[in-house]
C-alpha cells in the first residue's frame, strides 16, 4: 500500500509529460524545416486551347475635320455648340469681316470704272475706224494727202490698242471683284461633311490666329478603336479577327467588333502594335472619342496539345519548366511552352505528355530534395 | 540503484512541472525573439530569391532598388541584354504605397513586372491558388497577407485591378506584402498618381505663357503629353548565362552602360547591412538582454529550489549521502528543468508565432544552439547551487 502514491503520483508526472513531448515532436516536425510542403498536382491533358489577344485602347473617330480660319482674324459668329449635329455645306459661323465690305465696293467702283473707261475707248476706237475708212477713200480719189491717211491709220491702230487694255482691264477688274468676294466667302466656317461638332474651342470676339481650329467636327459614324497590343503577346494578330470590347466606362457590358487593320508601323518606344479595332454595329449610345476601351481578340482554337496552368511553369537552374511527380519525388522537367490563353493555360509544345503528374501550386519554392504533402488546397488560404 | 533526482521531482512534481512551464514561456519568448530577428533578415533575402535575379541594375551611384530610389529608362534593358554573359534582363518597378479595396486599405509593395509569362525575373516564382497574369493591363496577383481573394477588385491609384493569382512569403525587405501588376500599369501608377493631380498639372502647363502660345496651337498639347508619360523603371533584373562570373558581368555593365550593377551578395549586404541594420540591431540588443535575464533567472530559480531542500539535503548528509550522489541530483534536476523548459518553450514559440503580424523564422539553427546554452546556464546555475548544498551542515537536518 506504500507504493501506491507514489506510482499515481508517476502516472500524473507521465500524463504531462508525455503528451508535452508529442506535442513537441509534432511541432518539430510539421513546422520549421522539417516539415513537409504542401503542394497541389494536376494531371496534364491533352485539350485545345483558343488563344486571346488583349490589348487596351481608346476610342478615337476616323474622320476629323478641324475648321479654322486661314488668316488672322477675329471670330463674328459661331452658330454651333459642342454636340451639334451638322450637315455638308451648313455654315457653321463666321470671321468678322472688319473692311471687306468697303473693299469690295470699292472693287465694284473699280469694275464700273474700267467698263467707263471701255465704252471711252470703244468710242474712240469707232471713230478712229470711220475715220481711217473716209480717208482711204480720199486717198483714193486723191482728194488727200499720203501723210494724212497714213495718220489716220496710226489713230486706229492706237484706238485698237487702248481698246484692248480697257478690256482687260475690265477683266481685270471683275477678277479682282470676284477674288474679294471668294475670301469674303471664305470668312464663312462651313462644314465639309456630315458630323457632330466635338469642340468649340474659341467664342465669337476672340482672336484666333491664322490655322487655329475653331471647332471640331467628327463623324460619328466611323468610331474607331485605337488598340495597343503588347508586341510580346501579339501573334496572330491580323485585320478581320473577331473582337469584344469592354468600355471602361460600361463595366459587365461586353460590345463586339472586328480588327480593321493592323498598323504596319508598331511603337518602337512603348514596344507595342497597334491596331485599328470597329464595331460590328454601331453602339446606341455612342461611346465618348478618348475613352479607354479593353479589346480582347479571339485567334482560332489551336489543335489538341498537352495544356498545363501557368501557375505550374517555374523557373529553376536557369530554366524554364515544371515539377513532376515521379515514384514519389520532386523532379524538374525543363519544357518549351507554345501558345497561352487568357484563363492561364499554356500548351507544351516539348517536355510534357498527357497523364504527367505536374504540381501546380506549392508553399514555397521547391527543391528537388524538398519533402512534400499533396494537398487539395494550401492550407491558410481564405476560401 | 534508485535515481534522487527522480524521487525527488516526483516528490514534488507539481512545483516542479509549473516551475518548468513558467520556465519554459520565459524561453519561449527567448526564442521568439530570435524569430523575429531571423524574420526580419529573412524577409530580405526571400525579396532577393523571389525576384529570381542574379544581378541588379540600378540608377549610376545609388543603392537601389530596394534601399534607396533609383530610377533608369525603361529600355536600358535593351543594351543590357545585348552584353555578354546576360541570358535574360527584365525591367521591374518597386512602389510600396496603400491599396484600396472598398472601405479598407492595405499596405504593400507593387511591384511591375514585364511582360513574358512565368520564369520571367521578377515574376512571382510560385503560386498558391489561382494563376499567373495573362493580360498586359489590370490584372493582379497578391500575396496572401494582403487579405484579398482570388477575383476581388482592388484599386492602385486610377484603375482597379482583378486579382487572379496569390502568392506566400512575397514580401518587401520591411514585411509589407507584395502586389504584381504588369509593368506598364506600374509605371503610370508610378507617376499618374491621381486625377487632381494629372489635372493641376494641366492647368499649371497651361498657365505658363513658354509653353501655351497662340502662334502655336499644338505646343500645349505635346507638351501634357510628355510630360503624363513615365519611360522609368527602378532597376534592371539580370540572369546570367552559365559559366559567367557575375562580377565580371557586373564590372561590364558599370564600365559600359554607366549604370550601377549589384551582385547577389552585395545586395544581401545592402538590405541586411543597411536597410535594416538599426532594427536588427534593435531587435538583436534586446535579444541579448532578454538572453542574459533569461539566465538570470534559471540560475536564481535552480538555486532557490535547491536551498528550498536544503533540510533534506542535510538529512541525506547525515545518513552518509555521498557528495557525488547529492550533486547529480541537484544537476539532474536542474537539467530537467531545462529540458522540459525548453520543450515548453519551443512549442509555445511556434503556436504564438503564428500570430505575430510580420514573419517570425523559427530556426532550427536557432533552437539547437539555445537548447545547448540553456544547458550549459542550468549545469553552471547548478553548480551555484551545489556549492551551497555541499556547504550545508548536516546537523541542520537535527534542527540546528
Amino acid at each position: 500500500m506504500k507504493r501506491q502514491p507514489l506510482q499515481r503520483r508517476t502516472l500524473a508526472v507521465l500524463v504531462v509529460i508525455i503528451p508535452l513531448f508529442a506535442l513537441f515532436v509534432y511541432v518539430a516536425l510539421s513546422s520549421g524545416p522539417l516539415a513537409p510542403v504542401s503542394v497541389t498536382v494536376e494531371t496534364v491533358k491533352a485539350r485545345s486551347i483558343h488563344p486571346v489577344l488583349f490589348g487596351i485602347g481608346t476610342i478615337e473617330a476616323r474622320y476629323t475635320y478641324k475648321i479654322g480660319p486661314i488668316t488672322t482674324g477675329r471670330i463674328q459668329s459661331l452658330a454651333v455648340h459642342v454636340g451639334d449635329r451638322v450637315t455638308a455645306g451648313q455654315v457653321l459661323g463666321e470671321m468678322d469681316p472688319v473692311d471687306f465690305e468697303a473693299r469690295i465696293r470699292s472693287r465694284e467702283a473699280t469694275l464700273k470704272h474700267a467698263q467707263a473707261i471701255l465704252r471711252e475707248a470703244r468710242a474712240r476706237q469707232a471713230y478712229a475706224q470711220t475715220q481711217a475708212h473716209r480717208y482711204e477713200q480720199l486717198l483714193a480719189a486723191r482728194s488727200t494727202s499720203e501723210e494724212i491717211a497714213s495718220t489716220k491709220r496710226q489713230e486706229l491702230q492706237i484706238a485698237n490698242a487702248a481698246l484692248s487694255a480697257a478690256q482687260e482691264d475690265l477683266s481685270r477688274a471683275q477678277a479682282d471683284l470676284a477674288a474679294t468676294v471668294v475670301q469674303r466667302e471664305n470668312l464663312r466656317f462651313v462644314a465639309p461633311a456630315e458630323g457632330l461638332v466635338a469642340v468649340r474651342d474659341a467664342d465669337p470676339g476672340t482672336t484666333v490666329a491664322a490655322g487655329r481650329a475653331v471647332l471640331e467636327i467628327i463623324d460619328p459614324k466611323s468610331l474607331w478603336i485605337h488598340t495597343r497590343f503588347d508586341q510580346i503577346s501579339a501573334s496572330g494578330l491580323t485585320a478581320g479577327l473577331p473582337a469584344h470590347i469592354a468600355l471602361r466606362s460600361r463595366s459587365g457590358q461586353s460590345l463586339t467588333g472586328h480588327v480593321f487593320r493592323v498598323e504596319p508601323r508598331a511603337d518602337a518606344v512603348t514596344e507595342e502594335m497597334l491596331a485599328k479595332v470597329v464595331f460590328d454595329s454601331q453602339p446606341l449610345l455612342l461611346p465618348p472619342v478618348g475613352e479607354l476601351a479593353e479589346v480582347t481578340i479571339d485567334l482560332p482554337a489551336l489543335p489538341l496539345a498537352p495544356v498545363i496552368p501557368n501557375a505550374a511553369v517555374h523557373h529553376h537552374d536557369g530554366r524554364i519548366g515544371v515539377w513532376r511527380i515521379e515514384a514519389g519525388a520532386l523532379r524538374f522537367t525543363p519544357v518549351r511552352l507554345g501558345a497561352a490563353d487568357l484563363s492561364g493555360q499554356v500548351q507544351v509544345l516539348v517536355g510534357l505528355k498527357a497523364g504527367d503528374q505536374v504540381v501546380v501550386y506549392s508553399e514555397q519554392a521547391l527543391h528537388a530534395y524538398s519533402r512534400f504533402r499533396l494537398v487539395e488546397h494550401i492550407p491558410g488560404l481564405a476560401q | 540503484m534508485i535515481s534522487l533526482a527522480g524521487r525527488d521531482i516526483l516528490h514534488a512534481w507539481g512545483k516542479f512541472i509549473f516551475t518548468g512551464i513558467g520556465l519554459g514561456l520565459l524561453i519561449g519568448v527567448t526564442l521568439t525573439m530570435a524569430g523575429v530577428y531571423r524574420g526580419m533578415v529573412d524577409d530580405g533575402k526571400v525579396l532577393l530569391d523571389n525576384s529570381g535575379a542574379d544581378l541588379w541594375v540600378v540608377q549610376k551611384n545609388t543603392l537601389g532598388p530596394y534601399a534607396e530610389s533609383s530610377s533608369l529608362y525603361d529600355d536600358s534593358y535593351r543594351g543590357i541584354l545585348a552584353l555578354p554573359g546576360v541570358a535574360q534582363a527584365a525591367n521591374v518597378t518597386y512602389l510600396t504605397m496603400q491599396i484600396r479595396q472598398g472601405e479598407n486599405d492595405v499596405r504593400a509593395m507593387v511591384v511591375g513586372i514585364a511582360p513574358g509569362g512565368a520564369g520571367i525575373p521578377g515574376w512571382p516564382p510560385y503560386l498558391v491558388a489561382g494563376r499567373q497574369i495573362t493580360r498586359s493591363h489590370y490584372e493582379a496577383v497578391a500575396d496572401m497577407a494582403t487579405g484579398f481573394k482570388l477575383d476581388d477588385r482592388i484599386q492602385i491609384r486610377r484603375n482597379d485591378y482583378t486579382v487572379v493569382g496569390l502568392t506566400r512569403r512575397m514580401v518587401s525587405s520591411s514585411g509589407d506584402p507584395m502586389v504584381f501588376i504588369p509593368l506598364k500599369d506600374a509605371q503610370e501608377a508610378q507617376f499618374l498618381k491621381d486625377n487632381d493631380a494629372i489635372l493641376q498639372n494641366r492647368r499649371r502647363i497651361a498657365e505658363n505663357p513658354a509653353f501655351n502660345r497662340p502662334a502655336i496651337p499644338d505646343l500645349l498639347d505635346t507638351v501634357i503629353t510628355s510630360q503624363s508619360s513615365n519611360p522609368y523603371v527602378n532597376a534592371v533584373l539580370v540572369r546570367l548565362k552559365p559559366g559567367y562570373a557575375a562580377d565580371e558581368v557586373v564590372e561590364v555593365i558599370q564600365r559600359w552602360k554607366r549604370l550601377t550593377a549589384y551582385t547577389r551578395s552585395q545586395m544581401e549586404d545592402i538590405l541586411i547591412g543597411k536597410l535594416i541594420a538599426t532594427s536588427a540591431q534593435q531587435i538583436g540588443m534586446f535579444l541579448v538582454i532578454l538572453a542574459v535575464v533569461s539566465a538570470a533567472i534559471i540560475a536564481f530559480i535552480i538555486y532557490t529550489l535547491t536551498l528550498g531542500k536544503i533540510r533534506e539535503i542535510a538529512v541525506l548528509k547525515l545518513i552518509g549521502t555521498k557528495n557525488r550522489t547529492i550533486a547529480g541530483m541537484i544537476m539532474q534536476e536542474a537539467l530537467g528543468l531545462g529540458v522540459i523548459g525548453f520543450v515548453v518553450g519551443k512549442i509555445s514559440a511556434t503556436f504564438w508565432a503564428l500570430i505575430f503580424p510580420k514573419y517570425v523564422l523559427l530556426e532550427l539553427r536557432d533552437a539547437f544552439s539555445g537548447f545547448i546554452v540553456l544547458m550549459i546556464i542550468c549545469v553552471l546555475a547548478s553548480i551555484i547551487a551545489i556549492h551551497a548544498a555541499l556547504k550545508v551542515d548536516p546537523a541542520e537536518a537535527i534542527g540546528g
